[in-house]
């Protein structure tokens, strides 16, 4: 890789980039939003634990390149390429993030949870005040391995034309330029090792001395 | 006027069918300690946690001052009852000073009133707010954790106080100073106290009334004086049990007195 090939796709790369950020961040953000009050919900219905976590393993084991073959003829669905992949990419990142929410919440030590609601804190303050502060990082923990997951499967929407650095990687092997599978693949790994670090930080900073 | 605390025929049954209290009756007056002894098992916890509603009777009733603690608000009704545990259970992400006061907090107290009431208790049971106000409990010792539940406890300024062996944990020179602390502090504040405890001379020496449960019936309710003299046959085995230990000790001591002569 020389000036040349950057200064041909360097903007390209850049945009890729922006594009494959936006549908991580995007799934992210909807499995967040429904694995952990989903989550939450399980730690009062323990009942139900087993079945909704078995049902997210499962679509955890879809290979990706099926899964987006199945949204594909799905009516809204598959219109726009991007909604197929933040959709698959949500998929995969519930499992995570719904395991270490209610994990989390479910390992805190139960006499913590017997004073808070001896002392008379209502449910939600229980939630707020107690348990989603304790369970953080654990919530964060699964957060991170969803992401990291996210960004790795990301790369293979490109097969359903939803763009993101996937679209270099198919590029190059189609006209077998090792440059361009590595114009697609390196800045993706960078995104996954970002996201890693930054995210492990913020784990820790959520961490409680016992 | 109504007692405190009144048990009316509080039975529980587990969901798996074991009785775990029978029929318990008996009447608190207020600003009483009653220590609640028996074996492990007996339905001691139980029977204090059927207080706050923790556990609720699967028949008969418990008052408060008079009202059936089943009809009111589960939270207020809560609020008006310190609770103190022997594994603290203080919150390891909070500060001591809001440990402290975290049932003020849930009421929506201003915080300088807030931390002004965690000083002054802090005080109270004995931790110098300079010094440990702005600790995690996760830097005290056992001692001190247990000093800043009992803070906590009393935080609201609650009538009642429900204690399930708060000093099981301690060592015994610290349980004593705590011991200590603790009578002094409610010959003061006059709190109707539940105490469960299998310390003998812990009931004897703060209870006004000793209670013993035996396989969730009520088998004894007495002064300590009382229930020191009584014949009844589970008092004799359940005090002669207890003071087994201190024989061995007295035995030890001859053994060593013989050694050496």
């Amino acid at each position: 890789m020389n000036a040349r090939f950057f200064s041909q796709y360097g903007s390209q790369i850049a945009t890729l980039s922006l594009e494959h950020l936006w549908l991580t961040g995007a799934a992210m953000l909807f499995a967040t939003m429904i694995a952990v009050p989903a989550g939450i919900w399980l730690t009062r219905a323990p009942g139900w634990a087993k079945p909704v976590i078995g049902a997210a393993n499962v679509l955890q084991t879809i290979p990706s390149l099926a899964m987006f073959g199945f949204l594909l003829p799905l009516p809204w669905l598959g219109e726009r390429a991007a909604r197929i992949a933040i959709v698959a990419l949500t998929a995969y990142a519930l499992l995570p993030i719904l395991r270490n929410t209610y994990a989390g919440i479910r390992g805190i030590d139960p006499a913590i949870v017997e004073v808070a609601r001896a002392l008379g804190l209502t449910d939600m303050q229980r939630l707020f005040k107690v348990e989603l502060p304790l369970a953080a990082s654990f919530v964060l923990a699964g957060l991170r391995t969803a992401t990291v997951t996210c960004v790795g499967i990301a790369t293979i929407a490109a097969a359903v034309g939803a763009g993101g650095l996937g679209e270099l990687i198919f590029r190059g092997v189609a006209s077998v330029d090792n440059r361009l599978v590595l114009a697609g693949a390196l800045p993706a790994a960078l995104l996954a090792l970002v996201a890693d670090a930054g995210l492990g930080l913020l784990e820790r900073w959520f961490k409680v001395s016992a | 006027m109504p007692a405190a605390i009144e048990f009316r025929s509080v039975s529980f049954t587990t969901r798996q069918g074991r009785l775990l209290l029978d029929h318990v009756s008996m009447a608190l007056e207020e600003g009483t300690v009653t220590a609640i002894l028996g074996r492990s098992g007996s339905g001691k916890t139980t029977l204090l946690r059927t207080v706050n509603r923790m556990v609720e009777p699967t028949d008969g009733q418990v008052l408060i001052d008079g009202r059936d603690a089943q009809q009111g608000d589960l939270i207020a009704l809560r609020r008006g009852m310190g609770y103190v545990i022997q594994e603290t259970g203080l919150f390891p992400h909070f500060t001591v000073e809001r440990n402290v006061a975290l049932v003020l907090e849930a009421e929506g107290r201003p915080r300088p009133e807030r931390l002004q009431r965690s000083h002054d208790l802090l005080t109270t049971v004995g931790l110098e707010p300079a010094t440990f106000a702005t600790r995690h409990p996760h830097q005290l010792s056992g001692g001190q954790r247990q000093r800043v539940g009992l803070a906590r406890a009393l935080a609201a300024d609650p009538p009642i106080l429900l204690m399930d062996e708060p000093f099981g944990a301690l060592d015994p020179l610290t349980r004593a100073e705590m011991q200590d602390m603790l009578k002094e502090l409610l010959s003061r504040l006059k709190k109707t106290v539940l105490l469960v405890t299998h310390d003998l001379d812990e009931a004897l020496y703060l209870g006004d009334r000793i209670v013993l449960l035996s396989d969730g019936r009520l088998v004894a309710s007495m002064t300590p004086e009382e229930f020191m003299q009584s014949k009844q046959p589970e008092i004799v085995g359940y005090v002669g049990a207890f003071h087994r230990g201190e024989r061995s000790a007295e035995n030890g001591r001859r053994a060593a007195k013989g050694g050496r002569a």
